[in-house]
């Protein structure tokens, strides 16, 4: 298996006025391809950080990083944005849709930023919008649906560029119990058919779906084994 | 992202918050309208002076009186003494000396009140030549013009503009063959002039004319019989009028004994030169109402980019989404700059609109006529637009160098 991301020894630390807030403290990990991982954590622990740094969103202070096999750290902000674009896709805990778009040319968006032709896009969406069972509401603006089903969008839309990882931050935190199950369960289906997810929460049971999980304390990678070890030590 | 996209995102975010777009226009229309009126105002005021010296008469020149200078060399004032005479009419309408000059009129004028019957009217008497009515480019309605005999007697005949008789006769029609009496003596109207119909507001409409000899000998006299207040000199075509000018002068010059054009106790001015003179005066209030309409496009500029800071505050959110999907901080910058320009495009559109509007409107409530330039409406759209680029370049970059997390974390 190839590592879709690889972070290791990843520092950041962020200057407030004379302080410096050390948010990560020299992370090291894989998540390869195919995987779904859960990334769990209190608040406050680096998890948002972490999350900023796997999505491209920000650059490490220190260490390395490779998505998709190319090394991220120290880049423009202008291959950022097309890292980004490229691949990885972002699901939001707010769903972040914009209400006066109907949902397929939400979903088209950053099909938009990739210059791909309106013809092309316009199928991909609802390709796209299909996967996630929304077919028949493309044409329904997001406020015209439901809590789970905006979100099932924003899932689409973050596939619809066909991304190496799916980075999904708190994707349940807005959602009732029903919609939540009808979420997770399509980030199994994703899951079975060989996506690469990250899913960033901090409730148990939706980590519990995960193949793998890494809790993050204090800037850390925890690995409760080792400290188990530790302990009896 | 090409450029159709960034164009439709733009459209689609000034038709989102419609009330907003309104009332950001409003202030770019506003502008616009006054600027299209302003330059619209001037025109007509443009217009219609050059109405007003096209009925002067075509290829015209107009000799008047300048400075004179005294034996000790002391120039008077302008018109302190009128040094233009007969025979300098005279020597201007002789072909040998003057070849390219088809007619010539020495004219004398006096602000006279006519009487006739109950009727009394005040109005400009001229004493001229029969040329006069060459020169000038009139059409008698009814009667006849002044003519040589006239002249050599001194007869006391006089020519009517249309309004004078109007005034005096209440009608155009019965004045000929009647009596009008200035200062004690009678005069018999001879004929009716044609009206000059190109202007609403004229003088050319209300005159008295009598033979050059009847005015100085008999009516108004004054000093020097032979001085006259002006001469009309007309070229024999368009293309010969810049000889006719030089003849004029050279002429003139030698006859008074000047040297040079400085000396010149006369001074030439063709209709051009008139014009200028007169719009003059328009163009220093359409410069002031240009420069209050310049003044509130800026403000409408201001406002523009208070909405698009707005607009920007209101949609961290969007601008983080976007980045974090792809989009680079230019694809945010030209988001908001189209949709500054798409505000200022629309405004002065509906400007440009609203000012046809009041170009309709505004001539019915006042007296203003006001003549739209097709160049200077495209010019204002162009105008708008730059507005709206030039206020939106700030709260565009503002947009695109926020940076995704912190637009994001926005809750």
């Amino acid at each position: 298996m190839t590592a879709v991301l690889e972070l290791h020894d990843v520092t950041k630390v962020y200057a407030a006025g004379e302080l410096e807030v050390r948010a990560l403290g020299g992370v090291t990990l894989a998540i390869d391809e195919g995987e779904l991982v859960a990334v769990i954590g209190p608040s406050g622990s680096g998890k948002s950080t972490l999350m900023h740094i796997l999505g491209c969103l920000d650059v490490p202070t220190s260490g390395s990083f490779r998505l998709a096999g190319e090394d991220v750290a120290e880049l423009h902000e202008d291959r950022l944005a097309e890292l980004r674009n490229r691949h990885i896709g972002f699901v939001f805990q707010q769903f972040n849709l914009l209400s006066y778009l109907d949902a397929w040319r939400n979903v088209e968006l950053p099909l938009v930023y990739a210059g791909v032709d309106a013809h092309e896009r316009r199928e991909r969406a609802r390709r796209a919008l299909a996967q996630v069972g929304l077919a028949d509401r493309a044409d329904h603006k997001p406020g015209e649906l439901s809590g789970g089903q905006q979100q099932r969008v924003a899932i689409a839309r973050a596939l619809v560029t066909e991304p190496a990882l799916i980075l999904a931050d708190e994707p349940t935190g807005n959602l009732d119990s029903t919609s939540t199950a009808d979420v997770l369960s399509l980030f199994d289906e994703l899951h079975a058919s060989g996506r690469t997810i990250v899913l960033i929460t901090h409730e148990a049971d939706v980590a519990a779906r995960a193949q793998r999980t890494i809790q993050i304390r204090d800037g850390l990678v925890w690995d409760p084994d080792r400290e188990v070890t530790r302990a009896l030590a | 992202m090409r450029w159709r996209d960034t164009v439709r995102t733009a459209t689609e975010a000034v038709r989102t918050h419609r009330l907003r777009s309104a009332l950001t226009m409003l202030g770019i229309l506003i502008g616009i309208t006054a600027v299209i009126l302003t330059v619209g105002l001037g025109n007509g005021a443009k217009a219609e002076v050059r109405d007003q010296i096209d009925e002067l008469g075509t290829n015209l020149l107009v000799v008047s009186p300048g400075s004179s200078t005294d034996s000790d060399g002391m120039r008077g004032g302008f018109g302190s003494a009128s040094t233009l005479t007969v025979q300098d009419a005279d020597a201007l309408a002789s072909a040998d000396v003057a070849p390219d000059v088809e007619a010539v009129a020495a004219t004398s004028t006096a602000s006279v009140s006519l009487v006739a019957g109950d009727a009394n009217w005040t109005t400009t008497l001229t004493g001229t030549t029969p040329s006069w009515q060459e020169v000038r480019s009139r059409e008698m309605t009814s009667g006849r013009f002044l003519d040589d005999d006239d002249v050599a007697e001194a007869a006391m005949v006089v020519v009517l503009g249309p309004d004078t008789a109007e005034e005096l006769f209440g009608s155009t029609t019965q004045a000929v063959g009647q009596q009008v009496a200035y200062d004690g003596r009678t005069l018999e109207v001879i004929g009716v002039l044609e009206a000059l119909s190109s202007s609403e507001q004229t003088t050319s409409n209300d005159v008295a004319i009598v033979p050059q000899t009847t005015y100085a000998e008999r009516l108004v006299g004054g000093a020097d019989r032979d001085a006259v207040d002006a001469i009309y000199v007309k070229a024999s075509g368009e293309s010969t009028l810049s000889a006719a000018y030089q003849e004029a002068q050279a002429t003139l010059l030698n006859l008074h004994g000047s040297a040079s054009a400085d000396d010149a106790d006369f001074s030439i001015a063709t209709q051009e030169s008139i014009l200028a003179a007169a719009t003059e005066v328009d163009q220093t209030m359409t410069v002031m109402l240009g420069g209050i309409a310049v003044i509130s496009l800026l403000v409408g500029g201001i406002g523009v980019m208070n909405i698009m800071l707005v607009s920007v505050t209101e949609r961290v959110r969007e601008i983080g989404l976007r980045k974090a999907i792809g989009a680079r901080p230019r694809h945010i910058r030209q988001q908001f700059l189209v949709e500054a320009s798409v505000l200022g495009l629309a405004g002065g559109l509906l400007g440009v609109v609203l000012g046809g509007v009041g170009a309709i409107v505004l001539p019915s409530l006042t007296d203003a006529r006001v003549v739209l330039s097709a160049p200077a409406s495209v010019a204002a759209i162009g105008v708008a637009i730059g507005i709206g680029v030039l206020f939106g370049v700030y709260p565009a970059s503002r947009a695109a160098r926020l940076a995704p997390i912190d637009a994001l974390r926005n809750e």
